[in-house]
């Protein structure tokens, strides 16, 4: 069984979003289009801006100004529980669940489409089943969740943004965590549901591999936008990460791809700037 | 079919059997706890009486009357009301422990039961009877809502927002200001026979259970598990943590609120009637989940199961261990809950 498919994919839109905390500036304008079905992905050194410029789309950070439109509505403006009907979000962070089993885990991507009493019918324990197969954890189901291990949990995870079948989905580096097989089974995934997706990744490659557009921020600023073929240069590579990289087309995927150069020199300019602190979540003490 | 369709499966099975033997264990200690005591009265008759009370056809009267005076009027109201502060108790444990995503909160974390005892003490020690014996549960019960609202606005932060740890630190700091007051009260008023009152309310118990008094307690337990129940989903979705359970559709804060009025009305209403009965909040929903998971879906009306059969059988033993004298039923609670707690925490620190 495949996962169940998505619901219509939605048309993602950042206008001039821009997030300040504590005297930082996290995210500074950063304006971002992504067409429905279209899967853009967003790289950056650690600290450039990706998970909170992901936290505004998934509205758990308010953006200081501008603002995130799914299909030309402000998420702000929506229920939270329609907007979770179509978005669904993965998240870096993985807390433990108690003893809740990874079958009630993924049940929990049910939660926006059902009413008060109402129990999973045959069509969600389709979709909970569907979905735990997508990411190969069908055997996992009656595991606790919190016994597994980090890779096993990040696919269950998906798997519940899978369950709450949003056209449209975030995901922060879903990729840690996984060894490679379970990568590229995940992004491709992402690829085959046609939902609209945009992905915080760090693994160029990978992000060249899978993502029809790349976004690439630095400082909480774009710095270039575009297909992987147009941005992934060796020139911004030495810019933005402060590596030395040749970027070829790989014969086999007609995909660039980058082979750092680990004594290489990088060209000038490549001084990074320091990372920002990472704002606390909203209501923190 | 796959793994996954058939654990949902599966386990709804379970569950239910689970639920049954629950349901009948209720049903036992309550039976055991009318038809134990003083006067004996065999469980048939018990049965009988409960039966032609509720329709004079469903059972031929073959008992003294006095009998029916102490199954009806003494044992009943007490048992229904021990099972309505232990399923209350229980549930209310279950939903706080989510709220604020820690597995050893307690209902009696929040300073409620420390705001009920205040009320309590102070209409013993003041000796206020103006509304006759309403006046100490009403007393109690305005004591735990005052440190409710205390509690809520403690917990509030600048930006109106409630997060679990602001809401714990506000409430141990509550309890403990409380307690003190409790302890000021008692020791000034100089009078041992006060002091003992107070103490004994202080320590839990459910002597002198009526009807007049036990349907305020019976109704908001009652329609406060409903309502614990309505929401059952939504509680799943906060042990995911905060971030998480709003990407899955739930306005976090709000909810988060709501609930803590909701558990806090229903934990003053036991606590008012019943005196700060320990641990069964706290102990009742880690068993519930190792029999049946975390699921709230499941585990709330277990929980309520549990928590009124266990209660009523504490109660029993309360008043029949070393009759005619009666033990606390908190101190029996407890004596019971610390080691499990202790074995708890043992346990979580081996994992």
């Amino acid at each position: 069984m495949t996962a169940a498919p998505p619901g219509a994919p939605g048309a993602l839109r950042l206008e001039s979003v821009t997030v300040a905390a504590g005297g930082h500036t996290l995210v500074d304008a950063v304006s971002l289009d992504v067409a429905p079905g279209e899967v853009v992905g967003l790289v950056g050194p650690n600290g450039a801006g990706k998970t909170t410029l992901l936290r505004t789309v998934y509205r758990a950070l308010r953006p200081t100004s501008g603002r995130v439109l799914l299909d030309g509505e402000d998420v702000r403006d929506l229920p939270a529980k329609r907007l979770a009907r179509r978005l669904a979000a993965v998240l870096q962070e993985i807390p433990g669940a108690f003893e809740l089993t990874v079958y009630d885990v993924v049940a929990m991507g049910r939660t926006p489409h059902k009413r008060a009493f109402a129990g999973d019918d045959d069509a969600d324990r389709a979709v909970i089943a569907g979905s735990l197969a997508a990411v190969g954890a069908g055997e996992l189901a009656g595991a606790p969740f919190d016994r597994l291990s980090g890779g096993e949990k990040q696919r269950v995870l998906i798997a519940r943004a899978l369950a709450q079948r949003a056209g449209t989905m975030v995901l922060d580096e879903p990729t840690n965590h996984l060894d490679l097989r379970h990568q590229l089974d995940a992004l491709r995934l992402v690829r085959g549901l046609g939902a609209t997706a945009l992905v915080a990744l760090h693994d160029l490659n990978l992000a060249a591999a899978f993502c029809d557009r790349i976004c690439v921020l630095r400082a909480g600023r774009t710095v270039a936008a575009g297909p992987p073929a147009e941005v992934l240069t060796p020139e911004l590579l030495a810019d933005v990460y402060g590596v030395a990289a040749e970027v070829a087309v790989h014969p086999a995927t007609d995909r660039p791809h980058i082979t750092l150069l680990p004594y290489g020199n990088p060209p000038a300019a490549a001084v990074q700037p320091p990372d920002p602190p990472h704002p606390a979540p909203e209501g923190a003490l | 079919m796959t793994v996954a369709a058939t654990e949902g499966k599966g386990r709804r099975l379970s569950f239910l059997l689970v639920l049954l033997a629950l349901g009948a264990l209720v049903l036992l200690a309550a039976t055991a706890a009318i038809a134990l005591g003083s006067v004996r009265i065999p469980a048939g008759q018990v049965w009988g009486i409960l039966l032609h009370r509720i329709h004079p056809a469903l059972a031929e009267p073959a008992w003294a009357p006095v009998r029916e005076t102490i199954v009806w009027d003494v044992r009943l109201p007490r048992v229904l009301l021990a099972g309505a502060v232990g399923a209350g108790l229980a549930v209310c444990g279950m939903a706080l422990q989510a709220l604020v995503r820690n597995p050893l909160a307690d209902p009696m974390l929040l300073g409620i039961s420390s705001g009920a005892t205040v009320g309590a003490v102070l209409v013993v020690v003041l000796n206020v009877t103006v509304l006759g014996m309403f006046t100490l549960p009403l007393a109690a019960f305005a004591g735990a809502l005052g440190a409710l609202v205390a509690v809520y606005f403690l917990a509030l932060g600048t930006d109106g927002r409630m997060t679990p740890l602001r809401l714990v630190l506000a409430g141990v700091a509550m309890a403990e200001v409380l307690s003190a007051v409790v302890g000021f009260l008692i020791v000034t008023s100089g009078d041992p026979h006060k002091t003992q009152a107070a103490l004994r309310w202080m320590l839990g118990g459910l002597a002198g259970s009526t009807w007049r008094l036990i349907w305020i307690p019976l109704a908001v337990t009652v329609l406060g598990t409903v309502a614990l129940l309505a929401v059952a989903r939504p509680l799943n979705l906060l042990l995911a943590g905060e971030e998480a359970a709003a990407a899955l559709g739930l306005d976090v804060h709000r909810f988060r609120s709501a609930m803590f009025a909701l558990v806090a009305v229903m934990v003053g209403a036991a606590v008012a009637v019943s005196g700060a009965i320990g641990f069964v909040g706290l102990i009742l929903p880690h068993v519930v989940r190792l029999l049946v998971g975390a699921d709230h879906r499941r585990a709330l009306p277990a929980a309520a199961l549990l928590g009124a059969a266990f209660l009523i059988a504490a109660d029993l033993a309360a008043r029949t261990v070393v009759s005619p004298e009666e033990i606390p039923v908190g101190v029996l609670t407890a004596l019971a809950g610390g080691p499990f707690f202790l074995w708890l925490m043992r346990r979580g620190a081996a994992r």
